[in-house]
């Protein structure tokens, strides 16, 4: 096992080290640098163009400066803002908390609901139920994340103004509040973006835990349970369930990339001042050192979920890490 | 292996396949053949009416800034549709001829390809595309569409990849060796057709990916740029009047909505006639 474990996390660490590469190459491929956008809003003379491109050592030879990136990188450090004049790594460490917060909410409100769902939908199988619920997961996953932000956004915001349109906090409320003022503040601003993002996302999770409990209903000790008189309720929550579990670890690894590019588009909707925003915000912005640092962070996550899920899967299946 | 015209076929016997198919068409024929009956999109707005709610003059109404959103939304599709055709049939293309080297030669091309696709899958393909094309001012229609499309193979050529795996060492290409066929004529009339369903559904299911990127992509100010007319950047152009002019996104939205639904019931038809086990 431990054997196993090694590679597999040697494995993540040179996936890792390679992305890094892959990036700064992908970076360097496209035409224009991240300066030749600064000037083309006011004009520059080529002496300070020349100053700045020194500053962020893009005047050095190609092979220095994928040196200096990768040696950065490794130290934690990628680099200054070019729009907030701050180290990329605590911008991006600020945002984590939030982007945490909300990634958090849609996994619990996912996987509760989700599991949930497809389980209800496997023991219905082709009932009027699994066929609607079918119908709504898959409606969500077409529309355009930002599209449904904003209509949710509308509708609670500004048209029954039930709930405050953006941000993360109330910028009237007194810091000084007490905990439950500020706490209940807080899951009222969650609750747009929350929802927008479940709503888009939870279809993955119903549709694999409706495939895995439809092939767990097969075995023949649910049969047994069923002739044993075992109530319904219990056949399918204690003895197939348990079985349909181990399909969704999977769920864990293919779920992260569809969170991470929802979030984008999400945060950016109701200003939720996370880690999507900020890639958002350094798109209009051009701020090359942000995007680089962001999209490195979110690889880094998918590796590790990746990771995580295979862990997952090798502890609770000996032939995985014995193969 | 089952023949891809009865994969086909089983498929399209499927409700929600055949659903799909239905609106897939309308929406494609609308697309087509509307902005023949319509006003040109570029001809001269109609100054006075702008912002109107649907009527019947204008049956979608008219955005901020006077055009007929029914005239933008179908030639909007052609270039939506149009796109992510293109880069679907060359992501598939790329990652059929990736996964078809790395299964078929094995060792260090399989290695060194293989490591890359990993390394790519890692960064979500959204980020991929930003910061491609984030430098890019105004890019043009023809290398967005190449940026999006290279940007789609990873997965692909994993599939391909392990269809090939299960089948090099099957007495039908050994045989295929054994009467002298070179690699070219084993990869591409032996292999590749036995691969052919998973592309499908790979190809299906990437329609609606591209095209829901595609409007992200418009949304942050990356997508096709204007005037080109595309249903994300219809959604971006009216989001300042998304209160008092709510059908000028709508529309598109819906568009866009339908045609993700349709091409993903259709690619999941496909995929369960492949594989009924799962279904």
């Amino acid at each position: 096992m431990s054997r196993w474990l090694l590679a597999r996390g040697l494995h993540a660490v040179s996936t890792f080290i390679l992305v890094v590469c892959l990036l700064f190459f992908l970076m360097r491929a496209v035409p224009g640098d991240p300066l030749s956008r600064l000037s083309e809003d006011r004009p520059m003379a080529p002496r300070e163009i020349a100053a700045l491109r020194a500053r962020y050592g893009l005047d050095q030879p190609v092979g220095r400066q994928f040196a200096a990136f990768v040696g950065g990188a490794l130290r934690g450090d990628f680099g200054t803002s070019i729009e907030y004049r701050r180290p990329v790594t605590s911008l991006v460490v600020d945002r984590i908390p939030a982007t945490l917060l909300l990634g958090g909410t849609v996994l619990v409100l996912n996987f509760t609901l989700g599991l949930w769902l497809g389980v209800r939908q496997a023991v219905r199988k082709g009932s009027r139920t699994d066929r609607a619920l079918e119908a709504a997961s898959l409606s969500g996953y077409s529309v355009p994340s930002f599209w449904l932000g904003l209509l949710l956004a509308w509708l609670f915001a500004i048209h029954w103004r039930l709930l405050p349109p953006g941000g993360m906090h109330d910028l009237l409320l007194d810091p000084a509040a007490p905990a439950a003022t500020r706490a209940w503040d807080l899951l009222r601003h969650l609750a747009l973006p929350a929802l927008t993002l479940s709503l888009v996302s939870i279809a993955a999770t119903m549709r694999y835990q409706r495939v895995a409990m439809i092939e767990a209903l097969r075995f023949p000790f649910v049969q047994t349970a069923r002739a044993k008189g075992i109530t319904e309720q219990r056949t399918v929550w204690r003895h197939a369930w348990p079985n349909a579990l181990f399909p969704v670890i999977t769920l864990f690894g293919l779920w992260l990339p569809v969170l991470v590019t929802g979030s984008v588009f999400v945060e950016q909707v109701f200003a939720w001042p996370g880690l999507g925003s900020l890639a958002a915000g350094a798109v209009s912005a051009r701020d090359y050192p942000v995007l680089m640092g962001t999209s490195l962070l979110v690889s880094g996550m998918v590796i590790i979920g990746g990771l995580v899920a295979d862990v997952l899967y090798a502890a609770l299946d000996p032939r995985i890490r014995h193969a | 292996m089952i023949p891809l015209a009865r994969v086909v076929g089983s498929a399209g016997r499927r409700g929600p396949a055949r659903a799909g198919a239905a609106i897939l068409c309308l929406v494609i024929l609308g697309a087509l053949v509307a902005p023949i009956f319509l006003q040109s999109p570029t001809a001269q707005p109609d100054i006075q009416h702008g912002g109107q709610p649907p009527s019947p003059g204008h049956l979608m109404g008219t955005d901020q800034l006077s055009r007929d959103v029914l005239t933008r939304v179908a030639s909007g599709g052609r270039v939506s549709l149009a796109v992510a055709a293109v880069a679907v049939a060359l992501s598939v293309t790329i990652g059929a001829l990736f996964g078809l080297a790395a299964g078929y030669w094995g060792g260090a091309v399989d290695a060194l390809i293989m490591r890359l696709v990993d390394a790519a899958l890692a960064i979500p393909r959204l980020f991929l595309l930003l910061l491609l094309l984030a430098l890019w001012e105004r890019i043009p229609l023809a290398a967005f569409i190449l940026i999006v499309g290279a940007t789609g193979w990873f997965g692909t050529s994993r599939l391909v990849r392990a269809e090939v795996l299960r089948l090099r060492e099957t007495d039908y290409v050994r045989a295929a060796r054994a009467l002298g066929a070179g690699p070219g004529r084993i990869m591409f009339r032996h292999l590749l057709p036995n691969a052919l369903g998973p592309l499908l559904v790979a190809a299906t299911l990437g329609i609606g990916e591209v095209i829901l990127l595609e409007a992200g992509l418009s949304f942050l100010g990356l997508g096709i740029q204007p005037p080109t007319p595309s249903w994300g950047g219809m959604i971006f152009d009216a989001k300042e009047v998304l209160v008092t002019a709510p059908w000028a996104s709508v529309f598109p939205a819906l568009a866009i909505a339908l045609t993700v639904l349709s091409v993903n019931l259709i690619g999941d038809a496909l995929r369960d006639a492949l594989d009924p086990q799962g279904a």
